[in-house]
C-alpha cells in the first residue's frame, strides 16, 4: 500500500511543474483531486551520512505536518494539509493561490512608498499577533523569516508556511530563540527596520499572555555566543 | 638618467602599497606583509598546550611577547624590505582574546611611532574574509567562517557585510577542541588537525544531538552529550575513539552545510567561501563542495596558510582600508574582546 501510494507521488510530480529548490526540497505546483496543491519533496542530501539523512528527513516530515494540524486547530493560518507520503517525503499542501512572501512585500513597499515605516506598521502588528498565538499554542517555527510568511493576495491576513524545523515545546527558553532567528533574519534581509521590529515585539508582547518570560529570554538569549563577555 | 630613473621609482612606490599587518587574537602569533594583493611574508608561530589543556588568555600572551620580534624579523627579512618600505601598520582591534590582543597591538602601536608611519586597527572576522577573496578570487560570496572563537554564516548587502547564520552559544572549533581535550587527543600542531586524521579512520556512525535553528547553530548540547557519553562508549567498546571523531565531524559539518545552504538560498547566492581555521579540513571541504554541486554554485577554500590565523590576512583587510583612506590615530588604537 505504501509502495503503491509512493509510486503514485512519484509519478505526480514527474508531471508537476518545479516551483523552487529550496535549501532542504523541491517544491511542485501540482493538482491534487481538482485543487491547486504544492508539493513539497525533501529530497536526499549527498553531503550528510546517509543514517543522519534519513533520521532528519523523516523527522522534519512528521514535524511538519503536526505543527501545521496543530496551528490550524488553533486556528492559525497554515496551508491545509492534503497528503503525506512517508515513503517519498512528500508533503501534499493547499496552494495559497496569488500569495506573495512578507519579504517581497516589505522590500516593494521600501521601495515605492515615501513612508514605508508607517506603511508597514500594520503588518508589523499582524505579524506580532500571529507569532504570539502560535507560541500560546507551543508551536516553536524554527526557521522564522519574512520568507516563510505569505501574505493573501488583497488582504492583509498572513499565513504561516515551512515548518520543517518546527517542534512542541512550551519552554520560553525555545520561543525565545525562535524571536532570535526572526529578529536576525529579518534585520539582516531588511536593512535600516529595527523600529519595525520593535514594533512586531510590543504587538507579540501584548498579545500573548506569556510574553514576558519569552521576552526576558530574548534579551538572554542576545548576549550569548560571540556577543558575551570574555574577561579573564 | 639619473633623474628619470629617481622619477620612475617615484611613481613606481606611488602605485604599489605595502601593508604590514599584526595578528594575536588567539593562540597564533603572525605577522604578514602584503603588496598590491601579493604576499610578500607570512610567517607564525603557535602557542601549543599539552594535551587535555587549552590555552590560557595570560599564558598566550607571554608566549607571544616572547616571540614577537623574532617573527616580526623574519617578515621584513623574508620580503626582503626595509620598516622605510612599509606604508601602513595595521594590527587585529577584535574581536578575540584580551591579553595576546593587547600584548600585540602594544608592538604595532610602538613600530608605528618609530617607523613613523600610520596605524590601522582591522576586524579579525573582515580579514579572514579579505584574504579569502585575495586568495581565491571569489567575488561576491556567502562566506562560512569557522574557526575556535567564530561560526557565522555571513554575506555582504547594502555596503555592509551581514550575519546571516551564527551559533547561538559556542564556536565549532571550540567544541572540537573541548571534545579534544576530554579523550585527550594532542593539541598539536591542531587539536582539529588531529581529530580530523582521525575520523579518517572512524567508520562506525554515533548519534549526536543535532541543533539548527533556522540559519543558527548550537553546539553546546552536543559538547554536553559527548563530554558525558565519550568515556562510557569507549570504556564499554561501543565505538572507538575514531568512530567518535568521525561522528562528531559528520554531525558538526553537516549542521555547517545545512545552514549554509539555507543562506544562499536566502540571498540567491551562488559562491561560497570557507575561511577560519576549522575551514582547512577536508571533509568540511569535501561536504561543502557536494551541496554546492547540487546547486549548480562554486566552492572557495584556501590552505592551512590562509586559513588559520595570519598576519598577512590582518595586512590584506587593512590594504583595503588604507587605500579608501582610513587610518586608526593613535589615541583610538585600542582593542576590544568582542
Amino acid at each position: 500500500m505504501a509502495e503503491e501510494s509512493s509510486m503514485a507521488a512519484a509519478e505526480l510530480l514527474r508531471q508537476a511543474e518545479l516551483l523552487k529548490q529550496g535549501a532542504e526540497a523541491r517544491l511542485y505546483r501540482a493538482v491534487f483531486l481538482g485543487r491547486p496543491a504544492v508539493v513539497k519533496q525533501r529530497f536526499p542530501k549527498r553531503y550528510r551520512h546517509p543514517v543522519l539523512d534519513e533520521r532528519l528527513t523523516h523527522r522534519r516530515t512528521v514535524q511538519e505536518v503536526r505543527s501545521i494540524l496543530r496551528c490550524r486547530k488553533a486556528g492559525i493560518s497554515a496551508p491545509v494539509v492534503y497528503f503525506v507520503d512517508y515513503t517519498s517525503h512528500c508533503i501534499f499542501l493547499e496552494e495559497i493561490v496569488g500569495s506573495v512572501t512578507v519579504r517581497d512585500h516589505i522590500a516593494s513597499t521600501q521601495e515605492t512608498h515615501p513612508n514605508p515605516e508607517r506603511e508597514l506598521e500594520p503588518l508589523a502588528d499582524g505579524m506580532g499577533q500571529i507569532l504570539a498565538r502560535m507560541h500560546d499554542e507551543d508551536v516553536i517555527h524554527g526557521d522564522l523569516t519574512t520568507s516563510n510568511m505569505l501574505l493573501r493576495s488583497g488582504a492583509s491576513d498572513l499565513v504561516l508556511i515551512d515548518f520543517g524545523l518546527s517542534y512542541i515545546s512550551a519552554l520560553p527558553e525555545d520561543k525565545g530563540v525562535d524571536l532570535y532567528v526572526l529578529e536576525k533574519a529579518f534585520l539582516s534581509t531588511h536593512p535600516n527596520t529595527e523600529a519595525l521590529f520593535d514594533k512586531l515585539l510590543k504587538s507579540y508582547a501584548a498579545a500573548s499572555k506569556k510574553s514576558p518570560a519569552v521576552i526576558k529570554k530574548l534579551d538572554e538569549v542576545r548576549l550569548r555566543g560571540r556577543k558575551r563577555s570574555m574577561v579573564g | 638618467m639619473c633623474s628619470f630613473m629617481l622619477v620612475f621609482q617615484i611613481i613606481a612606490k606611488a602605485a604599489m602599497t605595502v601593508v604590514i599587518g599584526f595578528e594575536g587574537s588567539a593562540n597564533k602569533i603572525g605577522i604578514g606583509i602584503i603588496r598590491d594583493g601579493e604576499v610578500l611574508s607570512n610567517p607564525r608561530r603557535t602557542y601549543i598546550t599539552p594535551p587535555g589543556q587549552g590555552f590560557l588568555p595570560s599564558e598566550t600572551a607571554r608566549h607571544h611577547r616572547a616571540v614577537i620580534l623574532t617573527v616580526l624579523q623574519e617578515a621584513l627579512e623574508q620580503a626582503g624590505l626595509k620598516p622605510a618600505d612599509v606604508d601602513c601598520v595595521a594590527y587585529t582591534k577584535g574581536p578575540g582574546m584580551g591579553a595576546p590582543l593587547v600584548t600585540v597591538a602594544l608592538v604595532a602601536r610602538t613600530v608605528a611611532q618609530l617607523w613613523g608611519k600610520p596605524l590601522l586597527g582591522v576586524n579579525h572576522c573582515i580579514g579572514h574574509i579579505e584574504m579569502g577573496r585575495l586568495i581565491t578570487h571569489a567575488d561576491n560570496p556567502t562566506v562560512l567562517y569557522v574557526s575556535g572563537g567564530n561560526t557565522q554564516v555571513i554575506a555582504y548587502s547594502e555596503r555592509r557585510y551581514r550575519i546571516f547564520g551564527e551559533t547561538i552559544d559556542i564556536a565549532v572549533g571550540n567544541c572540537l577542541d573541548r571534545f579534544a581535550r576530554v579523550i585527550k587527543i594532542s593539541n598539536d600542531p591542531s587539536p582539529g588537525y588531529n581529530i580530523e586524521q582521525m575520523a579518517k579512520k572512524g567508520s562506525q556512525y554515533v548519534e549526536l544531538p543535532y541543533t539548527v535553528k533556522g540559519m543558527d547553530v548550537s553546539f553546546s548540547g552536543i559538547l554536553s552529550y559527548i563530554e558525558e557519553a565519550a568515556h562510557k562508549m569507549l570504556e564499554s567498546g561501543q565505538c572507538t575513539a575514531e568512530d567518535l571523531c568521525f561522528s562528531l565531524q559528520e554531525t558538526l559539518f553537516s549542521m555547517l552545510v545545512e545552514i549554509t545552504e539555507r543562506a544562499m538560498a536566502h540571498c540567491g547566492s551562488q559562491e561560497v567561501l570557507i575561511v577560519g581555521g576549522v575551514g582547512c579540513n577536508l571533509r568540511l571541504q569535501e561536504m561543502m563542495g557536494v551541496m554546492c554541486k547540487e546547486r549548480g554554485a562554486k566552492l572557495f577554500a584556501t590552505d592551512e596558510r590562509f586559513c588559520i590565523d595570519n598576519g598577512a590576512m590582518i595586512a590584506q583587510a587593512g590594504w583595503e582600508m588604507f587605500r579608501s583612506g582610513h587610518v586608526t590615530e593613535l589615541p583610538d588604537s585600542w582593542i576590544t574582546q568582542r
